[in-house]
């Protein structure tokens, strides 16, 4: 009886994971993602999403707008520009390898590059930039990369994230297997990403007052309190793995590209608020 | 080479409110680097901010204070065009200092 | 009576069944490879739990120290933990789709 029953679930299971793959619709997705924040948090402007845990908690906002009349993260903007506008030893620059010279574009990120057939993030662009121009990468998860994003998200602030799902098999399962790391529980204690950011925004995490899902890269990258310093969507998710005690992959995973293409695709139409300072 | 020393300061009726961020590692002593060595102590020691060549505000910090400080307060007096200056020393004897215009 | 003699001979019995049983470095050896290879799969997976690396550090480090049986029970835990962390990702895999939202 039970391994009839167990039989019975198997074939219930890849009946359902073969009738998603025929019917992906992100937009859908998107409306139906959008309508559970908005309807769930009614007071909340749909903008201010973008804000995290401030939108959803009063004493934290107005913390947040003193330490942002003079933000932490200015440092890593200005160093950032220098950066950027520094050329590499071959004459090239960091222009060169984006759309508008790099400027006002970080609403276009992650997106899927149909002849690599892989999601490419604003991180990974620039690190292939550099190596295309015969520099050295910069590590994902220290403070060369996150000056330069910084710059980049503070020269598109308010532009409207833009992220384009092309009608390409790939892309699909590139965003579907987005979605399925983020509702995937995983590590010893079992959480998946929907646990705190779908479940539970708003309520606490021991100190934390946790974000909701809708927006929730607009802000990146982030200076958080609690680092002391910067980081890019990368160094958050590693953390946020081994936080539940699950392993970390490494900083430019696919996996961690395809959850920041699908969670990035489900904050479309929401202003880039980035670089953000955090708890 | 950019100050450390970020200020914003701004007149209003006969106050001067003043910010200031101000870069620094600010390290305790207290915390090991990934090989588990201790990082030396290395945090500002003594912050002045001065007007009118009077200190309207001293900070006595020291490895409680964070990386990359910020001080907010209220002095009595200072009006638009005045100059301000903030400056710091720390446990090394490094310093640095700015003089910036009250808005 | 007959009681306290039960308990007697458990206790010496056991006593030396627990000693003539003690862990060898040969023991620990199988024991941290059926771990290594159970972990291996779950990195495969992309499943590894970081309780799971810090287990087979300990025991490794036991083992070093030349305390076998510790060393052993960690290594029999860490196996546990691969396996565990497997369980949870194929059975994420039919479930994963129950949390999305609609």
């Amino acid at each position: 009886m039970r391994k009839l029953l167990l039989a019975a679930l198997l074939i219930a299971g890849t009946a359902q994971a073969v009738s998603a793959a025929e019917t992906v619709d992100p937009q859908k997705d998107l409306k139906s993602f959008r309508e559970y924040f908005t309807s769930r948090f009614p007071k909340v402007q749909l903008d201010d999403f973008v804000n995290g845990p401030y939108s959803m908690d009063e004493g934290l906002r107005a913390q947040w707008k003193a330490i942002d009349e003079f933000p932490p993260y200015e440092f890593a903007i200005e160093k950032g520009k220098e950066m950027f506008a520094t050329p590499f030893k071959n004459g090239k620059s960091y222009g060169d390898c984006f759309a508008d010279k790099g400027i006002g574009v970080r609403q276009n990120y992650p997106y899927f590059d149909t002849d690599k057939g892989e999601v490419i993030t604003l991180e990974l662009a620039l690190n292939r930039c550099r190596q295309a121009n015969g520099e050295q990468p910069y590590s994902y998860t220290k403070d060369e990369m996150s000056a330069l994003t910084a710059y980049m998200a503070f020269t598109s602030r308010g532009k409207r994230f833009d992220i384009k799902i092309p009608n390409d098999p790939r892309a699909l399962a590139a965003y579907k297997k987005g979605e399925e790391y983020f509702y995937t529980r995983r590590g010893q204690l079992n959480f998946n990403c929907a646990t705190c950011h779908v479940q539970n925004p708003g309520n606490h995490i021991r100190t934390e007052v946790l974000a909701p899902a809708l927006g929730i890269v607009a802000a990146m990258p982030i200076y958080r309190s609690n680092w002391g310093g910067m980081g890019t969507f990368s160094r958050r998710i590693t953390s946020c793995n081994t936080q539940v005690r699950a392993s970390s992959l490494p900083p430019q995973d696919e996996l961690y590209r395809d959850v920041e293409y699908y969670l990035t695709y489900m904050g479309n139409g929401l202003p880039v608020s980035g670089p953000g300072a955090r708890p | 080479m950019a100050s450390t020393i970020r200020v914003r300061a701004v007149a209003n009726g006969d106050a001067t409110e003043v910010q200031s961020l101000i870069q620094h590692p600010m390290d305790s002593g207290f915390i090991k680097d990934s090989k588990g060595e201790l990082i030396p102590a290395h945090h500002i020691e003594v912050v002045t901010f001065e007007h009118g060549g009077k200190t309207v505000f001293t900070a006595l910090w020291g490895p409680a204070v964070s990386k990359d400080p910020y001080v907010k307060f209220k002095f009595k007096g200072g009006k638009k065009g005045d100059e301000l200056k903030v400056s710091w020393v720390d446990n090394k004897g490094k310093s640095d200092s700015l003089v910036a215009k009250i808005q | 009576m007959r009681h306290f003699g039960r308990i007697a001979l458990t206790l010496i019995f056991g006593f030396a069944a627990s000693a003539s049983l003690a862990a060898s470095a040969d023991d620990f050896k199988a024991a941290y490879a059926k771990a290594e290879a159970a972990e291996k799969q779950a990195v495969q997976m992309k499943t590894s739990w970081t309780t799971t690396v810090a287990a087979m550090k300990d025991a490794k480090k036991a083992a070093d120290a030349g305390k076998f049986d510790d060393a052993v029970k960690l290594a029999q835990e860490a196996e546990a933990l691969a396996n565990a962390s497997m369980a949870q990702a194929k059975d994420e895999q039919a479930h994963w789709q129950d949390a999305v939202i609609h």
